[in-house]
């Protein structure tokens, strides 16, 4: 039975036949009798653009490999559907945390490792994937275990779940002496500003990130909130994950104009002290703000959102200013965005981190223009060597996401030899001509047919 | 695939030569995201003229084409990946009174019209059902909500084109795959020039432009274009007999 399925931003939809393996030897079996068009593992679905969507093919549901154990020397072996979620309440107790947690705590191992996914921590501790001592890996071919020492591992780690089903993976947790974060806020009056605190005082914070306003314009163009932090070492453990809010299912499209979203802004960059040091906050307010309201993406509309992520190295802070501008000039209603200061890159092949500045902006998707302006974006933050964000992409032209990733021939090779028939598909990986360049030959076969 | 602001990368126009068809592609392709196009005309030569500033490929499509022949289309519309957007642009505007001095040739008006474009829109729909995405557009009109004293032959042909196409976007629903039925009203076309032009009559680049939206938009629909037919056809279908037929009569 078909079913419709979009990402986070809800928008694209397609509709696969959706199967829900509960072992590896399930995953196993259905990979070895794919459909015509492919199988892709889905956990989640917190990527937002179309990475876990196979239309017309076969998603596996991998929610069922749930079990996880935690040792006392905090390595996590984990099935690759479980959640964060379910993982932070048992280990924060024990005094164990993620080593790299997104901005949301619903998300899967396997989807996690996939996207190789980074955190507040990324400019200290790097993304996901230089945590994760193996990887168990379903492939068409059968069943491998990866170490870092495999070229499939790094295909694998950022390769959006198009070498295989992550069925198991064994992750170096992060050993925390309290489940409260010490937090440093500095209030910045413009982009220039929030810039030079991050450069010179991150290296002194274990987690940093910055929330701009991507509606102020003039002279508080790019206003800031920073917020940094470390563990507390208070020894108390009083975790307490539970959501309290709950957007209801149907919310008509148009709520987040303009307007509304100006004043939010405005309300939270007064709210936000100039300089406070050494608030505690919890995990979930501090890591995890947005799960605090349950599917929250409703907010958008039956048009949905799109979140617009891109890196641009160190040195190119004028295009990163230019498209702050340009988000200010436009008639977007951009809620606060996320700024963060990268650090070293890692070895995914199509791993999204490399040194420099990263912005992440959510805006909903029937913006009028919206397609043409971040094709303009795009052709700056490449031009400048930067790239865009895979987990997050849902609307860039092929060739210029591809220019980001100069290590995607690597990747290409190596993903065909674990999956020489091309099974393992995925709506984005059929938009951006990622496995292979179709897009060239389409014509061709076309026009030859014709002739 | 079609991206998260709706543009699709390949679009198929069953009856590329139409001028409303043409002004669509152009609004899709100034959208950006749009990376080809496939045409099809009855004689692909006539497309020569069309530039629609992409990658474009032509094919020969005709509505008396077979099942076979429909195949086959389908087949090459397909021949290099998934389509993201059929639209479906057919259809003959009839010499009503020719047609009623000579019945042999409303069985050509109405496979023109609805029995060779649904015959294909079968086909177009079972492969759109594969690939699990996409929308497919037919452009109706708005006589086929109410037709009229003077174009009863023509508006009973596409009545059955978009009765058949609303109904298959229901048969779709779920699928992954939208239908839009557009329904213009008087629009200003070669196949309309000499006519006395109707209220809230457009030129053709206001329905292209009308598909484009709805196309970005998603989501099975009717769309009229321009858009103020809409309440005001849902006045005209109820009217009494008697007073339809003078204000159609006040027309001509």
């Amino acid at each position: 039975m078909a079913e419709t399925l979009t990402g986070w931003g809800r928008t694209a939809p397609s509709a696969a036949t959706v199967l829900h393996p509960d072992s590896a030897a399930d995953v196993a079996r259905l990979l070895g009798e794919p459909s015509a068009r492919g199988v892709l593992p889905r956990g989640l679905g917190r990527a937002y653009g179309d990475a876990a969507q196979n239309g017309g093919g076969t998603v596996l549901d991998v929610r069922g490999l749930d079990h996880f154990t935690l040792s006392d020397d905090g390595l996590l072996r984990a099935g690759g559907g479980a959640g964060f979620d379910a993982i932070l309440r048992e280990s924060v107790p024990r005094g164990w945390f993620l080593p790299v947690s997104p901005g949301t705590r619903y998300v899967t191992v396997g989807g996690a490792i996939a996207a190789d996914v980074h955190g507040k921590n990324h400019h200290v501790d790097g993304a996901l994937g230089a945590h994760v001592a193996e990887i168990v890996l379903a492939t068409p071919l059968g069943e491998r275990r990866l170490t870092p020492a495999d070229e499939l591992f790094h295909a694998t780690t950022g390769g959006m779940g198009l070498t295989g089903v992550i069925v198991e993976a064994t992750i170096r947790m992060k050993r925390v002496h309290s489940s409260r974060v010490v937090v440093d806020t500095d209030r910045a009056r413009d982009l220039d500003h929030v810039l030079a605190l991050m450069d010179g005082g991150d290296h002194a914070y274990d987690y940093s990130v910055a929330w701009i306003d991507c509606l102020a314009r003039g002279a508080r163009l790019g206003r800031s909130v920073l917020t940094r932090g470390r563990f507390a070492d208070d020894g108390r453990f009083d975790y307490d994950p539970n959501v309290r809010l709950r957007v209801p299912p149907l919310v008509p499209g148009g709520l987040l104009g303009t307007a509304t979203v100006r004043a939010f802004n405005e309300a939270w960059f007064r709210k936000a002290p100039r300089e406070r040091r050494g608030e505690v906050q919890s995990i979930p307010q501090f890591f995890h703000p947005l799960d605090g309201v349950r599917d929250w993406n409703r907010l958008y509309g039956p048009r949905g959102f799109l979140q617009y992520q891109f890196v641009v190295p160190f040195g190119a802070e004028d295009v990163l200013r230019g498209i702050v501008e340009s988000l200010a000039a436009h008639p977007a209603p951009g809620f606060l965005a996320v700024l963060k200061r990268f650090g070293a890159e890692g070895p995914g092949h199509l791993s999204f981190p490399m040194p420099g500045w990263t912005l992440a902006i959510d805006l909903p998707a029937a913006t009028p223009g919206l397609g043409a302006l971040l094709d303009g974006f795009d052709e700056r933050v490449l031009a400048a060597g930067g790239r865009l964000y895979l987990a997050k992409d849902s609307r860039a032209r092929p060739e210029l996401l591809r220019a980001g990733y100069p290590r995607l021939a690597e990747w290409r090779a190596v993903r065909a030899q674990a999956d020489p028939h091309a099974v393992l598909t995925s709506d984005l990986s059929r938009r951006l001509g990622l496995t292979a360049d179709t897009a060239a030959a389409r014509l061709r076969l076309v026009s030859e047919d014709a002739a | 695939m079609k991206d998260a602001t709706g543009r699709p990368q390949r679009v198929a126009v069953i009856g590329g030569t139409s001028e409303i068809a043409q002004h669509a592609v152009r609004a899709l392709v100034a959208a950006g995201g749009v990376r080809d196009v496939v045409l099809t005309a009855r004689d692909p030569q006539a497309l020569e003229a069309f530039d629609p500033g992409v990658a474009t490929a032509t094919l020969a499509w005709n509505a008396d084409a077979s099942d076979a022949d429909n195949t086959a289309l389908v087949a090459d519309l397909w021949a290099g990946g998934d389509v993201d957007l059929v639209l479906v642009a057919v259809g003959v505007l009839p010499d009503q009174a020719a047609v009623e001095a000579d019945p042999a040739g409303f069985a050509a008006v109405a496979q023109a019209n609805f029995t060779g474009p649904a015959a294909l829109g079968l086909r177009l729909a079972a492969r759109l059902r594969e690939q699990g995405h996409g929308t497919l557009a037919v452009i109706s009109t708005v006589a086929a909500e109410r037709a009229r004293a003077d174009n009863y032959i023509y508006g009973a042909s596409k009545a059955g084109l978009d009765a058949f196409f609303t109904g298959l976007g229901d048969r779709l629903h779920g699928s992954g795959v939208d239908v839009l039925v557009i329904r213009p009203g008087f629009v200003h076309t070669r196949m309309t020039a000499g006519m006395a032009a109707a209220p809230m009559s457009v030129g053709p680049d206001v329905v292209g432009a009308a598909i484009a939206a709805a196309v970005a938009a998603g989501g099975t629909r009717t769309v009229w274009a321009p858009a103020k037919l809409r309440p005001m056809m849902a006045i005209l279908r109820h009217l009494p007999r008697p007073l339809f037929r003078k204000l159609a009569e006040s027309r001509s």
